[in-house]
């Protein structure tokens, strides 16, 4: 089916971007939750694939991956979750892993991967900047996005890191790992000022956003991230997770409506 | 100074690199860019030389094990003694290096995983030391199995996180530290323990470790007129055996040999052989060969030893393997308790069970040698924080 493209959902801001963890807790209800995502509004969903040592994740994704892995998630198996999520679903697709299951599976041969399934883009919290190029030649080859992540620490290396930013840049809003917080900083807004003078394209705030109150504080940037609201929802009644995700999104969506975006 | 094999920086080959998420980037260059400066600084020189002597107890005998060699019937076998350092290991070594560059950072606060607890009972100690605060993170596998470390890290006054996550062991540490010092990066230095992880950490725990193989050279030189023809050492994440080998890798004749744990075998899933049954892999901020599985999931593993039991090996490693300049070898939990007993009724020697896995394949090699030929093996740390664990594994009840 002909997908949607994250440049055109995104462009009028007041996004939305879901994320849930491929197999947690099993493979079918795992696409259900993804589609449920996109058809309450979502204008985004990322898929984590499981890694044994999720180092940037806080506890909540890490049990995630854990009831993935228990389900058997096998990088090949996600792809086939996003092969029948793509039968349902024209919501624009991002992977978020780690680098090794992807060296291993073969850059060139995961984002062709990537290409067959139309997955638009690619979350790899640990290859920065300093180690992209190989990966970057090949993701341009293949048309695909790899997300720029900058954070509080970023600073002066913000410029060369949205130089390669396709997609969305992601905007990490706090330090530490994810996780839902009570407390978050104003600090991103200067970041993605920062951004802005270097590139158009959209910025996404993640790392703590859980509650549709904390939504409107963020009209400044495109769209907001929830990963770790969604998988508690998940953990805590996969049966009746589906609906509770179509109404937290729905709720995340129209939380945009108490603000006018001022960006 | 040591033999370098870093080509572009951070690389050895095609091993190395600095694969850690950005929010931790500025802070690892930072260490690069401080490291950069004072490596070869005379007063940071002058002030670590100073503390290795007057405080870690350097330079480290090189002896003669007569008994040993004899029992054998081969090669001479010398012990280059680590164990006899201050904390009794040669984590010291590097520890002071990195905490003195952490003090001229500015930086109050240590952190470091470890597993055996050598590492961390070094931290700690280096944090007594300079007045600052030093937090462990340690499995809480390790924990059960190293109590006496986690006893002495307490009473130097550092504060020990059991890390219940994942396997519970070393890998599972070196995330959780990686974890804090996302959280907590203005006023914390990773004293990263062995030579692994993101560039510049292999690089400078090498630096800092290369005082052992510095110093041996000499002492070969001037004890016995020629070089060793073999230097062994254990591997775990690779920082005893970089820092025996730097000096000698130049020296073609000098045969290098690095010991991994086998754990229960290497036919087994229940060991930590990473070169001998690992795969290339990104992990731990270093392109290296991991125990993994075909999908790139790090595999859990096994050593009756908490310091070998890892799941990668420093990039330098990965490299010297690759271009054959050294040999990596499995020695299992059984063969490496049958050295520590052998070098204790020999020698007069408790070593680390870490430490045994190295001596254990030199009770292998020796007698297929000729009695003018020397082996040096690295005997990295001192076994008392094993007595407990060696006895339950012989089936002996001590009150611990
Ligand atoms: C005495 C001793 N030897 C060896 C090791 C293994 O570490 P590395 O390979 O970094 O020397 C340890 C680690 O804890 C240790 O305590």
């Amino acid at each position: 089916m002909a997908v949607k493209k994250i440049a055109d959902v995104l462009k009028n801001g007041q996004g939305f971007i879901g994320f849930t963890v491929a197999g947690d807790p099993n493979f079918d209800q795992s696409a259900d939750y993804i589609v449920a995502m996109a058809e309450a509004g979502a204008d985004v969903v990322e898929i984590g694939i499981a890694f044994s040592d999720p180092a940037a994740d806080g506890p909540t994704i890490m049990a995630a991956d854990i009831r993935a892995a228990a389900a058997g998630s096998t990088t090949e198996k996600v792809f086939a979750l996003i092969a029948a999520v793509r039968e349902r679903t024209d919501v624009p697709l991002v992977i978020l892993t780690y680098v090794n299951p992807v060296f291993k599976y073969g850059y060139e041969k995961f984002l062709s991967k990537m290409a067959a399934l139309s997955v638009e883009g690619i979350i790899l919290p640990d290859m920065p900047l300093e180690e992209q190029a190989s990966f970057l030649e090949l993701a341009n080859q293949y048309d695909r996005s790899l997300i720029q992540l900058v954070t509080l620490q970023s600073k002066a290396r913000i410029p060369d890191i949205v130089a390669q930013a396709r997609g969305f840049v992601y905007i990490v809003s706090s330090l530490g790992t994810t996780g839902t917080r009570a407390e978050l900083t104003t600090a991103s807004r200067e970041l993605v000022a920062a951004v802005r003078e270097y590139t158009d394209v959209p910025t996404a705030i993640g790392f703590g956003i859980s509650r549709p109150d904390q939504v409107p504080q963020f009209a400044y940037a495109d769209a907001v991230i929830a990963g770790s609201a969604i998988v508690d929802l998940i953990a805590a009644d996969p049966n009746g997770a589906t609906g509770a995700i179509k109404t937290f999104v729905q709720d995340m969506k129209a939380a945009w409506q108490n603000t006018s975006n001022n960006a | 100074m040591a033999t370098t094999t870093t080509q572009k920086a951070g690389y050895y080959g095609q091993y190395g690199g600095q694969f850690v998420p950005e929010l931790l980037m500025p802070a690892v260059n930072a260490v690069a860019e401080a490291f950069a400066t004072y490596r070869d600084d005379p007063d940071f020189k002058a002030e670590l030389q100073a503390l290795l002597v007057d405080y870690a107890n350097r330079p480290s005998l090189l002896y003669h094990a007569k008994n040993m060699s004899a029992e054998l019937g081969g090669a001479q076998i010398y012990l280059k003694r680590e164990d006899l350092n201050h904390t009794g290991a040669h984590k010291i070594n590097n520890v002071l290096g990195q905490a003195l560059l952490a003090k001229k950072m500015g930086k109050q606060r240590l952190i470091a995983e470890t597993g055996a607890g050598q590492h961390g009972v070094a931290t700690a100690t280096a944090a007594a030391l300079f007045g600052m605060s030093a937090e462990i993170f340690m499995g809480q596998e390790d924990i059960d199995r190293q109590a006496l470390n986690v006893y002495r890290m307490t009473l130097l006054g550092a504060k020990v996180h059991a890390v219940q996550t994942g396997t519970q062991v070393l890998k599972d540490a070196v995330n959780a530290t990686f974890q804090d010092w996302t959280k907590r990066i203005d006023d914390t230095f990773y004293v990263l323990g062995s030579a692994v992880g993101p560039h510049p950490f292999p690089e400078m725990v090498k630096y800092f470790q290369s005082v052992i193989s510095e110093e041996a050279r000499a002492q070969f030189l001037q004890q016995t007129k020629r070089l060793p023809d073999v230097v062994i050492a254990a591997v775990g994440g690779g920082s005893n055996a970089i820092g025996a080998f730097s000096h000698f890798i130049a020296d073609e004749a000098v045969t290098l040999i690095g010991v991994e744990a086998a754990g229960k075998g290497i036919q087994t899933t229940q060991t930590a052989a990473t070169l001998t049954n690992g795969s290339d892999g990104i992990f731990h901020g270093m392109k290296s060969k991991f125990l993994q599985s075909a999908d790139g999931q790090i595999d859990p593993v096994y050593s009756i030893s908490a310091g070998l039991d890892y799941p990668g090996i420093g990039p330098e490693h990965a490299y010297l393997s690759e271009i054959k300049r050294a040999k990596y070898v499995p020695i299992t939990d059984d063969e490496a308790v049958a050295a520590f007993e052998f070098i204790a009724k020999t020698e007069g020697i408790i070593a680390a069970i870490e430490s045994s896995h190295a001596v254990a394949y030199a009770m292998k090699l020796a007698p297929t040698m000729r009695p003018e030929q020397q082996i040096m093996v690295n005997l990295s740390g001192r076994g008392d924080k094993d007595v407990a664990a060696i006895a339950r594994y012989s089936g002996v009840t001590i009150h611990e």
